[in-house]
């Protein structure tokens, strides 16, 4: 029971959070409120709403979208984090499987090489790497998921391995004396059970390959049109010395909608997940 | 079983161990070759020797001055983010009404990448400083706090969620025992609480380390290194050796193995602490 005390300081500590909150919606409520002002409003008067003279309706969406091409950003992004994710949760757990059930050296140094793969940064072997995706013809859409393929592996495969070992072998023999092949036992009795971990896995890579922006600038580049849309975003502000600043604000709320969407309707798998991933990683 | 399964390797790992080859074995050792050489593409490598190191360190590459702002930004953003995170989930683990909400408020900004979030506080920080006809990139000052500023506002949430499991596994009756022995609220805090959540600690202290010591796409939105590359972090300097100009991408690559010598070091750092941790509980 809550004593009347701990209710009065409840109350504070309340209003304390809806200050946070606030804070933390500001800036999101910021742009969308001035991607419907018109452009020579917005450096003027940022923080007011849009009134009669200021509201532009969706002229900035509409603007940007034939500025920037972000609807097909936004599909080709689509694009490859989804055919990514379902490469990695295939053969990340196929490989973690392999590497915890078989004892032999190549086993043990590919487990390690992995586990080494997660502290290198990016910078490393960045420009080897984007000179080895050109020589390779991997600067394209599909060739992008290889790329994220062998750059999630490492956690992929770190963190299914964490799950495989405490799966008992009986389960599979049983299996294998029924006459299932290594195959067969994989995908009929291991796998539903990595269940769990491969949701995590999925939504630890859908977030990052959804918001990397270094590795499609440099592998796809900003003259094709399998941009994608941390690509279009850095383009549209990062090139021309005459901004429309309307059009950034609308393409920035466009950008952030199918996050948010994602993130309120698997919330409870994203929050587990991201727990999860951080205490393994 | 083993031996069985061992005949399938080539399904089992093959596609993984090929993409990971080329996004990761190949291009690190190529790297590492690399640093010790001049070359402007991979084909057209000589032998260098130590050169690239060197002039790593000559003043003009800012390799030092980007450590310097780099090691304060994480110093200050890893203090801020966990004090700020670490109240935030003492406060939501009091049974306030309205606490899912919150919760789910504060984790999000997590979720959107770099880029757009960069470029999304550059257009609000801007606004402010609009009224005192300056922009963030006239003062390194700016450009430092800002980036301060945005780092704890996405990775508050993350921390938070946790801590709030931390403190959720701390038995009841501890903090019981302790309130029948006299303890004030703060003393329960210090002497309970917080001990008994120190692996909580150690995981969060460790991911805000290392995300704010590579942090690149909030870098490069937010200021992209203005004024006179000032507000450059580490990662940013490094990019900008290779692709800024041409002649200078063995330094860039050498650069890049310091870099990553420095993460690794981190890593193993922190490693042998939660190893010692561990005995001592």
């Amino acid at each position: 029971m809550l004593s009347a005390k701990t209710k009065a300081s409840n109350k504070v500590i309340f209003v304390v959070l809806c200050i946070v909150a606030v804070a933390i919606l500001y800036p999101l409520l910021f742009i969308l409120n001035n991607s419907f002002k018109g452009k020579f409003y917005i450096s003027a008067d940022p923080f007011s709403l849009p009134t009669g003279e200021t509201f532009a309706g969706l002229t900035n969406y509409v603007n940007g979208l034939i500025q920037t091409g972000l609807l097909s950003a936004i599909g080709w992004s689509f694009f490859i984090t989804i055919i990514s994710v379902i490469l990695l949760i295939l053969f990340t757990s196929m490989t973690a499987y392999y590497i915890t059930r078989v004892k032999s050296v190549y086993a043990t140094v590919l487990y390690y090489m992995f586990v080494f793969s997660m502290v290198v940064p990016f910078q490393m072997v960045m420009f080897t790497m984007t000179s080895l995706a050109d020589k390779c013809h991997l600067r394209s859409p599909l060739g992008m998921c290889v790329l994220y393929l062998g750059f999630g592996a490492g956690l992929s495969v770190f963190m299914f391995s964490g799950f495989v070992k405490s799966i008992p072998l009986e389960i599979e023999e049983a299996a294998m004396i029924d006459g299932c092949n290594p195959l067969q036992t994989f995908f009929g009795v291991v796998f539903p059970i990595l269940k769990p971990t491969a949701i995590t896995v999925a939504i630890l890579n859908a977030m990052w390959i959804w918001n990397d922006f270094l590795l499609p600038y440099l592998v796809i580049g900003i003259s094709t049109k399998y941009k994608t849309i941390p690509v279009v975003v850095q383009m549209l502000v990062g090139s021309n010395g005459n901004k429309d600043m309307g059009a950034l604000m609308a393409m920035l709320v466009l950008s952030i909608i199918p996050i948010i969407i994602f993130y309120l309707t698997c919330q409870k798998y994203i929050i587990e997940g991201v727990v999860a991933g951080a205490v393994k990683g | 079983m083993e031996k069985t399964l061992k005949r399938y390797f080539a399904v089992f790992t093959l596609p993984t161990v090929i993409a990971f080859a080329f996004a990761f074995i190949i291009p690190f050792a190529q790297g590492v070759y690399l640093s010790f050489c001049k070359f402007t593409t991979v084909g057209n490598a000589t032998w260098v020797g130590l050169d690239n190191y060197k002039a790593a360190f000559e003043s003009g590459q800012g390799f030092t001055s980007a450590l310097g702002f780099t090691a304060a930004f994480t110093v200050i953003s890893v203090i801020t983010i966990n004090l700020l995170a670490f109240t935030i989930a003492l406060l939501l683990t009091r049974k306030v009404a309205g606490t899912n909400v919150f919760r789910t408020i504060f984790f999000m900004p997590n979720l959107i990448g770099g880029i757009v979030l960069g470029y999304t506080w550059q257009q609000m920080i801007n606004a402010i400083l609009y009224r005192y006809e300056t922009t963030i990139v006239s003062n390194a000052k700016y450009g430092f706090w800002g980036l301060v500023i945005l780092m704890n506002w996405q990775m508050i949430g993350y921390m938070m969620i946790i801590y709030i499991a931390g403190l959720q596994n701390v038995p009841t009756e501890l903090i019981e025992a302790a309130k029948i022995d006299g303890a004030t609220p703060w003393q329960t805090l210090i002497k309970v609480k917080v001990p008994m959540v120190m692996s909580s600690i150690t995981i969060c202290m460790f991911l805000t380390l290392s995300n704010s010591f590579k942090l690149f796409d909030q870098n490069k939105a937010l200021t992209d290194g203005a004024p006179m590359k000032k507000t450059q972090m580490l990662a940013l300097n490094i990019y900008e050796t290779f692709y800024g100009r041409t002649g200078y991408e063995g330094v860039g690559q050498a650069k890049a193995v310091l870099f990553f010598i420095i993460v690794v070091a981190i890593a193993l750092l922190q490693l042998s602490f939660t190893r010692s941790k561990e005995v001592e509980q």
